[in-house]
This record gives structure tokens, sequence and C-alpha cells, in this order.
């Protein structure tokens, strides 16, 4: 069976390519956009929505679940998508080799960090460490 | 040039005529840059201050409340919008739709005045109805 005509131009790449992934990777960046789109203008609007800022509202806006749970997404997703988006920054302006393979390292390192810090003050606000 | 066979180079920014697509591509990656560097940081800084709570999260309304404050908020504000309006245009382009001449300028160019609108917007209703 061929891939002929009737196959998308995406769906002629799946699982070609020396890593096989290429199509994979393609798709999952644009999920995590569209995801973030929409939790983006979700943070935005909560924000714009609630009567005050301070710290007694925030905390009980995040505790239910209804702010809960897209926060988690929120922050899970934004570092994701900035990670994907600084590495094509660096892949196309760093052009040596050790230095480019040592930036993407320190961005790994610092998405996964901010990334876990974040959700560890989500976690203690949530669960109420603080009251 | 070293070698007696230099590589021609791709022509580079310097050499085209300007123009909206060009000016939007390159404010996707400088705001999505920002978003993730400044962005990121002020949202862990604004989670852990109320991961904390009293004082710590004093410190944060007080800087974010600074007309410094204000103006870093307000240029992420942008950022995101023009980020947001940009990227639906790619995830569009992406789909194979909106190459044509007319069409690509047009979608470049309302990027730029929806970000703007909606940020004026935005801010209008903060600083000026809710506040």
């Amino acid at each position: 069976m061929s891939l002929g005509d009737s196959a998308s131009p995406l769906g002629k790449v799946r699982g070609l390519g020396s890593g096989h992934h290429g199509g994979h990777h393609w798709l999952t960046e644009r999920a995590a956009s569209i995801a973030l789109l929409l939790l983006g203008v979700w943070l935005l609007a909560s924000l714009l929505y609630l009567p005050a800022l301070d710290q007694r509202t925030l905390t009980e806006w995040l505790r239910a679940p209804s702010g809960a749970v897209p926060m988690i997404l929120f922050v899970v997703v934004a570092f994701r998508h900035a990670l994907d988006g600084l590495k094509v920054v660096v892949d196309d302006y760093v052009h040596d080799e050790g230095n480019r393979f040592a930036v993407n390292l320190l961005l790994l390192f610092a998405a996964v960090g901010g990334g876990a810090l974040a959700l560890w003050a989500l976690a203690r606000i949530i669960f109420g460490v603080t009251a | 040039m070293a070698g007696p066979h230099p590589r021609p180079l791709s022509p580079h920014l310097s050499i085209w005529r300007w123009g909206p697509h060009m000016l939007v591509s390159i404010l996707h990656r400088v705001t999505g840059s920002g978003l993730a560097v400044v962005g990121l940081g002020v949202l862990t800084w604004w989670l852990v201050a109320l991961a904390q709570g009293g004082e710590a999260y004093l410190r944060f309304s007080h800087a974010a409340g600074s007309p410094l404050g204000l103006i870093i908020l307000i240029g992420l504000t942008w950022a995101f919008f023009q980020h947001l309006l940009s990227g639906i245009r790619h995830l569009v382009m992406d789909s194979g739709a909106g190459f044509e001449l007319g069409v690509n300028k047009t979608f470049a160019v309302l990027t730029i005045i929806g970000a703007l609108v909606l940020t004026a917007l935005t801010w209008f209703y903060i600083l000026g109805v809710r506040a």
C-alpha cells in the first residue's frame, strides 16, 4: 500500500527521517502552543475578573479546583513551550556545536528547574502550608 | 573566508525590503523570548511570594505597582498579545493557508494592530475602570 494522494503532507512524513520522530515533535509543539493559547487567555481573564489581587483573594482562587487545575497546567505547559521556543532560537544563532550543546543543556536545566520551583510554590499555596 | 571555495551566504536581513510580515516574524521571536525569560520569571516570583505570604507578597505587590513594575507588566501584556496573535497566524500558515502576498501582509498588519488595541483595552480596564 502506498501513501498516495489521499495522505496529507504531515501524514507522508510521520515516521520518516533518521530519528523517525520529527513529525511527532512538530505536532507536540503545536499541541503545547494551542493549549497555552487557551490557558494564557484563561489566566489573564481570571486576573481581570477577580475582585482584587491581594493574598487572600488569590489564595482562595488558587485553592478551588477551578483555579488550581488550570494553573498547574499553565505552569507545566508554559515552561515546556518556553523551552521549545528558546531552543529554536539557540539552534539558529549558536553556531559552534560545543557551545550549542552547552547552551541547550543550561536552557533545559533552567526550564525544568524554574518549572519545578513554580510548581512547588503552587503546591504550597494549594495545600495550604501557609494560611 | 578560509577555504578556496567559500560557500555562498544566504541573503540576510539587511538585503530584503522591510515588510510587515518580516517585522511580525522577528517580533514573534523577540516577544516569545521575552515572555519566556521575563514573563516566567515574574510568574515564578509571584507564585513563590504568594506561597510565602505576608511580607514576601507585599514586597512583590509593591514592586509590581511601582512605575518600573507597571512598565514591565504593560510590556509583558503587549508581548503576550503580539505573540498570541502572530502564533495564531503561524498555526494558520502551518495548515498551508495564508501565503498569498496580500493576505499574508494584511494578516501580519492585523496582528500588530490587534496586539496594541488589546493591550490598551486591558490596561484601560485595569487602571481606568477597576482601579
